[in-house]
């Protein structure tokens, strides 16, 4: 135990709940008398010669400042055009303040039904407002993120599709989703082929040319709206994908699914993202929200916890983690995935916020956002040195901009941040911007980004 | 609470017209958008834009929060009451934690906010980083990881690819104990490689004469947590970290089970070559109902290039910034992982300090040795001796009452307590699993086992209240055979 | 003619047909069964290999083929009342194959062999 060497006090840990006469007494329970007998089973060599080489112990305000030491290096920033699939939505006060409430943020897994109705309940709220997003019958509990649900979509695709090993999958998916999906398929022996863009988006007879040449493609994996925002018209691909014996696997960016053509209506077979922009704080990428929802043929197939409505012995309504030999605490290697938790309340996030937002709430954000963005995209070209690098395609609140040759991009992005306190986007490959845009973005916020723009 | 009014589902509270947010206003109107010289974005075509009504809740503010309110309270978590629940180590989740988690330096900063510009965060990123490997006796960490399962895949995908760069590809064996935790070989499938399976020693460790036929030049792994699942620290670590050595595999730490070993001994000087932390269960991050978790890996000098992408690296001017390399694994994240849940471990890594975390390990030895001794006589204690953070009971002493591991977690229900694990691990018929954590005090321990002792008496003299527990809960027996043979996953399902 | 497997299926042969099912000692330590995972018609078996699981509430089983051959009938019924397995397993086989090696039958155990196997 340690003590102060500048006073005699024995000194409690401000967690730790134990009196030095309580040890004294629990050990003497245990037959031993010294704490360092505990571990008279552990071979001598690998017991700790000295302590951590960490600080010693801080109180809250002293935790604090550390934190505020590490924010005071970053450069702030104020209104936020980055997209990219995760984006600076407005939520409610009460979304943080229900989320606080120590019942719902302390629990585990519930795996006790009759003292985790909480949890199970918003889930399944959650589930059914997945459901009638996506268009889709069901939804699991969720997963990781979007990048990770859609690895996981693909395995469900190859265990469908049991010998078939083959995934397709569109150049215009995100590449930082793309990378992790290539990440898994290589490791779990899943092949991917490149379905190249044209123009922008997913190149339709490069996709006809690859369902015609394999015999063994599990799925396809399309992204809605993709990594240059554009929405992609995907007329009739369901019905090619499924004469081939595939899955149709659509990446959606969630809160979009209110206003686009739903995966369910497009004749996907599972829908998969992320959910972050349906009320969740962008928090330099995480904690997210994978959604996962499929039709209801794949139910078993589908990975992670699943709730389930069902009636007690008094015939009330109750919720249960149902399907739960699909997992792997009882099906170890042979489990649909490895996943063993749910983003619990990353799910609460998105379940307030869209009580809250309702529909209308969710029309309005999308409506607002591509509002502002028609509004940014107008001011920027208006300047004469960038343009729409795909102009005859349709997006929603993001766009990709070309740069004139003589526009220093990363100069442009730095005055942006360090002068304006405004992130104007992402930079992507060679001289090309993607800017989004939400309701959080005012006019004022947009004239001083162009300004910037035009001053360059 | 009031169940007819507050036992809803939030679709039975919504009203057409009504609504619960106002957006904050952009100020551009539709006279900004005509006249200027600038592009116009083309029409999205109906095609492309959904048909079917969205059907959400249609609620004020004031339903919404007291629908949710009222939901948390049919709900047990830490701060409600002791969580013995073995393995997933229900610590108190400090109140500074969250309070830093959504900082407002972090809070609303976007994952591709350029490195000149996140410093700080990289800063901390970095700071957790640095201590994960002081604790783990690693050589580097990467945070990427989003839980503990994802964990184990990155760390086996290491694995691969250092015995792949080697050349040495048919490398495709993980040895597991039959006692390890379901997700060791599921994810050990997932990483594409192939599970065996090690028999336990009567005394709930690895027997090491069963180990030794199975370590060929096909092994690529042994994945072991220490203690084990028994709570049982592996004496043999050293030999067994040699022998898998010798046979060029290398040694995976699960670390589910880290927290006894806080301040007493790190998984790096047992021999172990990668490990995952579930800063969840260790560093006392909430684990909010199920996730967001988070598994840091950490590898031993020589392996760093293999963690994934993007790895936050320090160049020789003290400015991090983030590198994506070849030789790496791949990516498993899209970002740098569960920001505001290393920002929590963080926290409560600074919160304890070094002095805090050197007592924090023995002090939950100390808390489950006084409740196992307490309690081996009325529940069947199958494996004798010191255990670590957390221990088995094989249910109860007297078989013959009927009353099973299942009556008694239910039955303990009714006193105010959330049950321990049941039924893992798979070694016993009766298994219960109890972690009480070194944030419990003596008598919460203490009324505990009194409890406990209550069980066993009912189950000798009065079984009927056992067997038909829980009495006292929101709801009591929901049908799980209904629930999976007739699957409603929906509201409209129902 | 009906034998067993050590993994506790039944193959009860017709002809050139087998039907294979669970053992009534399985089904009972599985429990209530709510979900069989069935192979297609024309999927080919082989000895030793799985070709489905059986799932219980809390509990799943791969099944594992006695006897190899060509699966030329699925019991649909069970899709819908897979409890029909609990109730009388031997009546509720899972699926028919056309036997490709009947010598195989030789190493399973017969009825009597199977029920001592169980007491063990």
């Amino acid at each position: 135990m340690f003590w102060l060497p500048t006073s005699q006090f024995y000194y409690m840990h401000r967690y730790f709940p134990h009196t030095e006469a309580e040890i004294r007494e629990m050990l003497a329970a245990c037959g031993l008398s010294e704490l360092r007998e505990l571990y008279g089973d552990v071979p001598a060599e690998l017991l700790l010669a000295k302590p951590y080489d960490l600080p010693a112990q801080m109180s809250d305000d002293e935790v604090r400042k550390a934190f505020d030491a590490f924010a005071e290096q970053n450069i702030p920033v104020k209104a936020c055009f980055a997209g990219g699939g995760f984006y600076d939505h407005y939520v409610p006060a009460a979304v943080k303040s229900l989320i606080g409430r120590s019942e719902f943020l302390t629990a585990y897994t519930p795996y006790q039904p009759e003292i985790s109705q909480g949890t199970l309940q918003y889930i399944f709220e959650y589930q059914t407002m997945m459901s009638r997003l996506t268009g889709l019958e069901i939804s699991n509990a969720s997963m990781y993120d979007g990048s990770t649900a859609t690895a996981e979509a693909m395995m469900m695709a190859v265990a469908v599709g049991r010998k078939r090993r083959r995934v397709l999958v569109s150049a215009t998916l995100d590449p930082a989703v793309r990378r992790v999906v290539d990440t898994y398929a290589r490791y779990h022996g899943v092949e991917v082929e490149t379905v190249t863009e044209a123009g922008g988006v997913t190149d339709l007879l490069h996709l006809d040319r690859l369902l015609a040449a394999y015999d063994d493609i599990a799925g396809v994996v399309l992204p809605q709206p993709n990594r240059y925002g554009i929405v992609e018209d995907l007329s009739g691909i369901a019905d090619k994908v499924h004469a081939r014996k595939a899955l149709l696997i659509l990446n959606c960016i969630a809160a979009d699914l209110a206003t686009l053509r739903t995966p369910g209506e497009w004749g996907a077979d599972i829908a998969c993202g992320d959910a972050q922009s349906l009320g969740i704080p962008l928090s330099f990428g995480g904690p997210y929200l994978g959604y996962l929802c499929a039709a209801k043929s794949l139910m078993r197939k589908m990975p992670g916890r699943i709730v389930g409505a069902t009636a007690d012995a008094g015939g009330r309504r109750s919720f249960v983690l149902t399907l739960q030999a699909r997992e792997q605490h009882i099906r170890r290697d042979k489990a649909t995935s490895n996943i063993c938790s749910n983003q619990g309340l990353m799910t609460l996030y998105v379940s307030i916020y869209m009580s809250l937002l309702g529909s209308e709430g969710l029309r309005e954000v999308a409506w607002r956002g591509h509002q502002t963005a028609l509004y940014l995209l107008q001011e920027m070209t208006g300047s004469g040195r960038c343009r729409m690098a795909y102009p005859d395609k349709p997006f929603l609140n993001e766009f990709l901009l070309e740069m004139d040759a003589d526009v220093d991009l990363d100069l442009f992005v730095r005055r942006c941040i360090e002068d304006e306190k405004i992130l104007p986007g992402i930079r992507i490959d060679g001289n090309r911007l993607l800017m989004a845009c939400t309701e959080m973005q005012t006019k004022e916020d947009v004239d001083r980004l162009v300004n910037v723009f035009r001053n360059l | 609470m009031n169940r007819e009014l507050y036992g809803k589902l939030v679709f039975e509270l919504s009203r057409p017209g009504r609504r619960g947010y106002r957006l904050p206003q952009s100020h551009i109107s539709s006279s900004d958008l005509v006249g200027s010289k600038g592009e116009k974005a083309p029409e999205i075509p109906s095609v492309l834009l959904r048909r079917q009504q969205l059907s959400l809740p249609e609620c004020d503010e004031l339903t919404v929060v007291r629908h949710y309110n009222n939901m948390s309270t049919n709900n047990f978590g830490v701060d409600t009451g002791f969580y013995p629940l073995g393995s997933c180590t229900m610590k108190y989740n400090p109140k500074i934690n969250e309070e830093v988690a959504s900082h407002a330096g972090f809070a609303s900063a976007h994952p591709a906010t350029p490195g000149y510009a996140s410093q700080g965060r990289l800063r901390l990123y970095r700071t957790l980083e640095r201590a994960l490997s002081e604790i783990g006796g690693m050589a580097e960490f990467t945070l990427n990881p989003f839980a503990g399962a994802h964990g184990e895949l990155t760390g086996l995908m290491v694995i691969r690819a250092y015995h792949d760069s080697r050349g040495d590809k048919r490398r495709r064996k993980v040895i597991v104990p039959d006692s390890a935790h379901g997700t060791n070989p599921a994810s050990a499938a997932v990483a594409g490689l192939e599970v065996v399976e090690v028999k336990s020693l009567p005394d709930g460790t690895v027997d090491v004469e069963a180990l030794r036929p199975l370590l060929d030049d096909t092994v690529a792994a042994m994945m072991m947590t220490n203690p084990n699942t028994l709570g049982i620290f592996e004496h043999s670590i050293p030999e067994i970290a040699r022998m898998v050595h010798d046979a060029g595999g290398l040694m995976y730490y699960d670390g589910a089970n880290l927290n006894p070993m806080l301040g007493m001994a790190r998984p790096g000087d047992m021999g172990f070559d990668v490990m995952h932390i579930n800063l969840h269960k260790t560093f006392s991050t909430p684990h909010g109902g199920g996730g967001p978790g988070s598994g840091p890996v950490g590898v031993r000098a020589g392996l760093e290039c293999f963690l994934p992408s993007p790895r936050v690296v320090e160049h020789a001017d003290g400015t991090l910034d983030l590198e994506y390399s070849h030789e790496a694994l791949g990516s498993i994240s899209a970002t740098l992982g569960n920001f505001a849940v290393q920002a929590r471990a963080l926290a409560y890594i600074l919160s304890l300090g070094s002095d805090g975390l050197m007592e924090a390990g023995s002090l939950a030895t100390l808390n489950a040795n006084y409740v196992k001794e307490a309690l081996k006589g009325d529940y069947l204690l199958p494996v004798e001796g010191l255990c670590k953070h957390e221990f088995v009971f094989d249910g109860l002493s007297d078989k013959s009452t009927g009353v099973t591991t299942l009556h008694v977690a239910k039955r303990l229900l009714d006193h105010g307590y959330h049950a321990p694990t049941i039924y893992f691990p798979l070694l016993f018929h009766e298994s219960l699993m109890i972690e009480p954590t070194e944030t419990e005090s003596k008598e919460t321990l203490d009324e505990f086992v009194a409890v406990m002792r209550d069980i066993a008496r009912e189950a000798r003299e009065t079984p009927d209240i056992v067997l038909s527990a829980p009495h006292n809960t929101p709801v009591t027996h929901p049908d799980d055979t209904e629930a999976a043979l007739n699957p409603h996953v929906t509201f409209d399902m129902c | 003619m009906i034998k067993f497997s050590e993994t506790h299926e039944y193959v009860r042969v017709d002809g050139e047909y087998g039907y294979i099912g669970i053992s009534d000692y399985a089904q009972k330590q599985l429990g209530n069964v709510v979900y069989v995972d069935m192979p297609e018609e024309g999927d080919e078996l082989e000895a030793g290999e799985d070709f489905g699981a059986i799932e219980s509430v809390k509990a799943a089983s791969d099944l594992i083929a006695p006897v190899s051959g060509e699966v030329v009938e699925v019991n649909t019924a069970l899709e819908s009342d897979p409890r029909a397995v609990n109730r009388d397993p031997m009546a509720n086989w899972i699926v028919k194959i056309r036997l490709s090696d009947p010598s195989q039958l030789d190493s399973l155990m017969s009825q009597e062999e199977y029920e001592g196997y169980c007491k063990k």
